[in-house]
């Protein structure tokens, strides 16, 4: 691990809700459910989803495209597109997000939460220094004059692993390579010392040495400033590299969810247990696949029962098929949606 | 479509020797994008060329198409030195190395049908004589990638992205080719479906006896289906052996360190294991630097690194590596007082 | 599933049944169409029968759109003028289209030298104020219809050289294209197959938008003398004449303006409804509407 100048003092912190029970999430949502209006009818993008993170751990949420992952946290932060229908309830730090009027909703999305999406060129302004951009929310949500929030910036950029921030901090953002760009990004959505960081594949644009230096990246920030981490991806081995507690998502709902350790080590929905097997390792060298057929159900166009079922190796039984499988525990923490808890074969 | 028998293996397929393609920059030093790479594939085999973004995996395979002009070296294809060929002739050279690209979505034409793509190559290299017999082959080659005939009269914004892959592998089947090369065919694919086209990928090199570069950053994929890899950084080959070599002892530090950075999906493995994490950013290709390529974010880099350019020397039988201290760099990195590297 | 016409023309053509605004501008362009061959046997009276005794008369069940200072029936002549109108706007954009079409592609494939000599020869005419060009032309040619359609060609083929080139750059970096060329297809296919539809949406557009500008520059190079010669109607032509009696007679200037303003709107409406209806991945204009908006 590099040598880092140490903790970044934690200035301004007017304006944030007092010191929270340690033990209260710092992002809930219970029973999520978005539906968007499209050309070819509704599509239900997220259906009944609960999950929670607490400050200092990583939640990873894991899908295909279409599953919902992305969705869900667009949703329970406010950022659904116009045309989603939102329900269900969200906490951000014990205040119900769903029944406030956007403006405070976004005051309270800017100063608590910071995102890192995929494409950090993107996430960027071309025309604007990195350093400009990461004190742009430490002026906005802090309330620090321009020079305050250039320090806070250097020390920001020093703090992402940027070499010679101060330097740094007056380039361009095409003048980074893409990993760097990414730590840039980090930056600006710690900018604001938020208590919730929320990554969306933030390494699947990157190479794997550089997602490497990311996964440590964020890893060192939350144990140091305690940040909560909701991380979305596809990459099964980025999350047990990064996670606590993990959320399988498949054609819109959470098909198994637990402990990391718990879900890696004893997968319970035959989805899961697929996507393990699927993954090209060593034993399987010079042999088939056990690749799972066909391909994830459009939002659009989703089975009755288990979303699933049309896919699935072990094909329960009709009422699989026509009947949506509860989500029920098969240890402390560890849930699975399905009709036969504990059965390998089903 | 079987391979011949008189051909026995380790008959070379294609070859580039000492190629080097550079990309001119106005008003700057050229783009070293592959600088000094010879490799060599053998018929019906996979050979796998590894490396991240900026290493030139890319452009080699796009070399062996020419379908970039190289700026020094030789490119042969079938014994033959294709390296000077005219334009018109190489249109013969790209029946013979066929091509599928990492997104199945832009390769093809939105405004074609899938059988109008995967019919392309025999209108293109006259392999049917009609039309009812395009139509027939088109059928047989979309049965063969696992599709229902039918879906030639779709459009690919109907198919979905494992299913559009497919007519990707179909029209490079369709000119019967000696070699295909393979760029990211699982990249951009649902993880649910990639092990679909790597087991398509394997199983139609068994029945039809297709040789393929595999070019890809997974190296979890390319250990899986590769009979030799290639590992590339920086516009050169740095290590080429057996999966189980690399995988198992490599002799490079570039590839102990690429290997040690790919996740492994066990959180126990995760939490204990000590990752060579290396430090800063692959150089500029417009300027590398002087001596091993790799040295300014080598782990084990010693000073004489900066002045002699490495050549790949045997390690073990079949291994070769491009590094002076090869083995012995690796067994430093890997010790447990060495593992967490110099720093910054 | 085969059978369901798909990206076709034809089915372009029955997804533009289902969009009003493209109805009712194809209608306009086929009654045009109609005027345009038939309007000699449509009208009432002779388009250059003189009536000293009926000048500038306003609308009448007699004559519906009044007569001119000639005592001409307005009505008669707008119906004429609509087949100057139509010539003089497809074969004037023909030209462009063909030309800037063909400079735009060699310039956009080939690049290097090529496009530099193509283009700055396209930057040339197109710095060229549009009358000066049309008067050049005129002095090599002398006046006449066929001096405004070459003129008026002339004057368009570098903004469809400069659209085709841009499609041209944009579509040659698509990884289907690599592909084509990959697979061993020759330029003239690759270009024929695979670049042209894919740039066929902002050229049609660019052809509707012409086309109305082309009536519109008629009629300016008609009135200036170049165009089409007196005694046969233009509608630019009568427009002009119409000037001087604005106050007395505005029945000289709305309709052949009119006309104008329907036969513009009637291209810009077809054209909008084609491009959305031409891209493959939507399926009726309606759909595109809704998706876009």
């Amino acid at each position: 691990m590099r040598e880092r100048s140490g903790r970044p003092t934690r200035p301004g912190h007017a304006g944030a809700p007092a010191r929270r029970d340690p033990a209260e999430p710092v992002l809930a949502i219970e029973d999520l459910t978005v539906t968007i209006g499209t050309r070819r009818g509704p599509a239900r993008a997220v259906a009944g989803v609960d999950w929670s993170v607490r400050a200092g751990q990583t939640l990873a949420l894991v899908g295909e495209s279409g599953s919902g992952k992305s969705m869900t946290v667009l949703a329970a932060t406010g950022l659904a597109p116009r045309a989603a229908r939102v329900t269900g309830r969200v906490r951000l730090l014990g205040e119900e997000l769903t029944v406030l009027p956007e403006p405070r909703r976004r005051r309270l999305r800017g100063r608590h939460v910071g995102f890192v999406f995929q494409d950090p060129m993107t996430s960027l302004n071309p025309v604007l220094t990195v350093g400009r951009q990461v004190s742009e929310g430490c002026e906005e949500h802090l309330g620090m004059t321009r020079r305050q929030a250039r320090e806070r910036a250097v020390e920001l950029l020093d703090l992402v692993g940027i070499p010679s921030p101060r330097r740094r901090a007056d380039a361009y953002p095409h003048q980074f390579s893409g990993g760097m760009r990414q730590r840039v990004v980090i930056a600006m959505a710690l900018s604001c010392e938020p208590d919730l960081l929320i990554a969306d594949e933030p390494t699947t644009a990157l190479d794997v040495t550089t997602q490497a230096q990311i996964v440590e990246l964020v890893a060192d920030l939350r144990r140091r400033l305690g940040t909560a981490v909701v991380w979305i991806t596809h990459d099964l081995g980025v999350v047990a590299g990064v996670a606590d507690t993990v959320a399988v998502m498949y054609g819109g709902r959470i098909v198994e969810q637990g402990p990391v350790d718990a879900v890696f080590a004893a997968p319970s929905h035959p989805y899961t247990r697929a996507l393990l097997a699927a993954r090209p390792d060593p034993a399987h060298r010079g042999r088939e696949l056990p690749a799972i057929q066909g391909a994830p159900p459009s939002p659009l166009d989703l089975p009755a029962g288990c979303a699933f079922w049309p896919r699935c190796p072990v094909r329960g039984d009709a009422r699989c098929e026509h009947e949506l499988p509860p989500l029920v525990p098969v240890a402390p923490g560890h849930r699975v949606r399905t009709f036969y808890p504990g059965r390998e074969d089903a | 479509m079987t391979a011949d028998a008189a051909i026995g293996p380790g008959e070379t397929v294609a070859e580039l020797a000492d190629l080097k393609v550079w990309f001119p920059v106005p008003g700057g030093a050229p783009v070293r994008a592959v600088d000094g790479v010879s490799l060599r594939v053998r018929r019906g085999e996979t050979l796998g060329l590894v490396g991240e973004s900026g290493s030139g995996k890319s452009t080699t395979g796009l070399a062996l198409l020419r379908l970039v002009d190289p700026t020094a070296g030789v490119v042969r294809v079938d014994g033959q030195d294709v390296t000077r060929w005219s334009r018109r002739r190489l249109r013969g050279l790209r029946r013979r190395v066929a091509m599928v690209f990492q997104d199945p979505q832009a390769s093809l034409d939105p405004r074609r049908t899938i059988g109008a793509s995967v019919a392309e190559p025999l209108v293109v290299h006259r392999l049917a004589d009609t039309a009812a017999a395009r139509r027939r082959r088109v059928a047989e080659l979309l049965e063969m990638v696992g599709l229902r005939a039918d879906l030639a009269d779709r459009h690919p914004h109907e198919l979905s992205g494992g299913q559009r892959q497919r007519v990707g592998i179909a029209r490079a089947l369709a000119g019967e080719p000696d070699l295909i090369v393979l760029d990211e065919p699982i990249a951009s694919l649902d993880l649910s479906v990639q092990a679909q086209i790597m087991n398509l990928l394997r199983g139609l090199q068994r029945d039809l006896g297709l040789t393929y570069l595999f070019i890809a950053h997974d190296l979890a994929a390319v250990e899986h289906l590769s009979d030799r890899v290639a590992v590339m950084y920086l516009g050169r080959i740095v290590e080429t052996g057996t999966p189980e070599q690399l995988y198992g002892e490599p002799a490079h530090p570039y590839t102990a360190a690429l290997l040690s950075a790919i996740p492994v999906a066990d959180p126990r493995v995760e939490r204990h294991r000590r990752r060579i994490i290396l430090s800063g950013d692959v150089p500029s290709p417009a300027d590398p630097p002087s001596g091993c390529r790799f040295r300014t974010r080598c782990p084990q880099a010693r000073p004489d690194c900066a002045e002699v350019d490495p050549a790949l020397v045997e390690v073990a039988a079949g291994q070769r590596a491009a590094c002076r201290y090869a083995g012995e760099a690796v067994r430093a990195m890997r010790a447990p007082t060495a593992g967490e590297g110099p720093g910054r | 599933m085969s059978g369901h016409p798909d990206g076709t023309p034809r089915r372009a053509l029955s997804a533009l049944r289902h969009d009003p605004p493209a109805v009712a501008g194809t209608v306009v362009l086929l009654l045009l169409l109609v005027v345009g061959v038939a309007g000699r046997w449509l009208a009432p009276a002779g388009v250059n029968d003189v009536d000293v005794d009926g000048m500038l008369r306003p609308p009448s069940p007699d004559h519906p759109f009044g007569t001119d200072e000639l005592g001409r029936d307005v009505l008669s002549r707008v119906l004429v003028a609509a087949r100057v109108s139509l010539e003089v706007g497809l074969v004037s954009v023909g030209i462009a289209l063909l030309v800037g079409v063909t400079v735009g592609l060699l310039a956009g494939w080939y690049r290097g030298w090529v496009d530099n000599v193509l283009m700055r020869g396209m930057d040339v005419l197109f710095a060229f104020p549009v009358l000066l060009l049309a008067v050049a032309i005129v002095a090599v040619l002398g006046p006449g219809l066929l001096t405004a359609m070459v003129a008026i060609g002339v004057v368009y083929t570098p903004i469809f050289a400069r659209v085709t080139r841009a499609g041209v750059l944009s579509v040659r970096e698509q990884v289907f294209v690599r592909a084509a060329v990959s697979i061993g297809a020759s330029d003239a296919r690759i270009v024929r197959r695979h670049v042209l539809p894919n740039i066929a949406a902002p050229l049609i557009v660019q052809t509707s938008l012409s086309l109305a500008f082309a009536i519109l520059s008629e009629a300016a190079l008609s009135f200036l003398g170049l165009g089409i010669q007196p005694p046969d109607p233009a509608w630019g032509r009568m427009l002009y004449d119409g000037r001087g009696f604005v106050t007395e007679a505005w029945w000289l200037g709305v309709f052949p303006g009119a006309a104008i303003f329907l036969t513009v709107l009637a291209f810009n409406l077809v054209g909008d409804a084609l491009r959305d209806v031409l891209d493959p991945r939507q399926l009726t204009v309606g759909e595109a509407r809704r998706s876009r908006a």
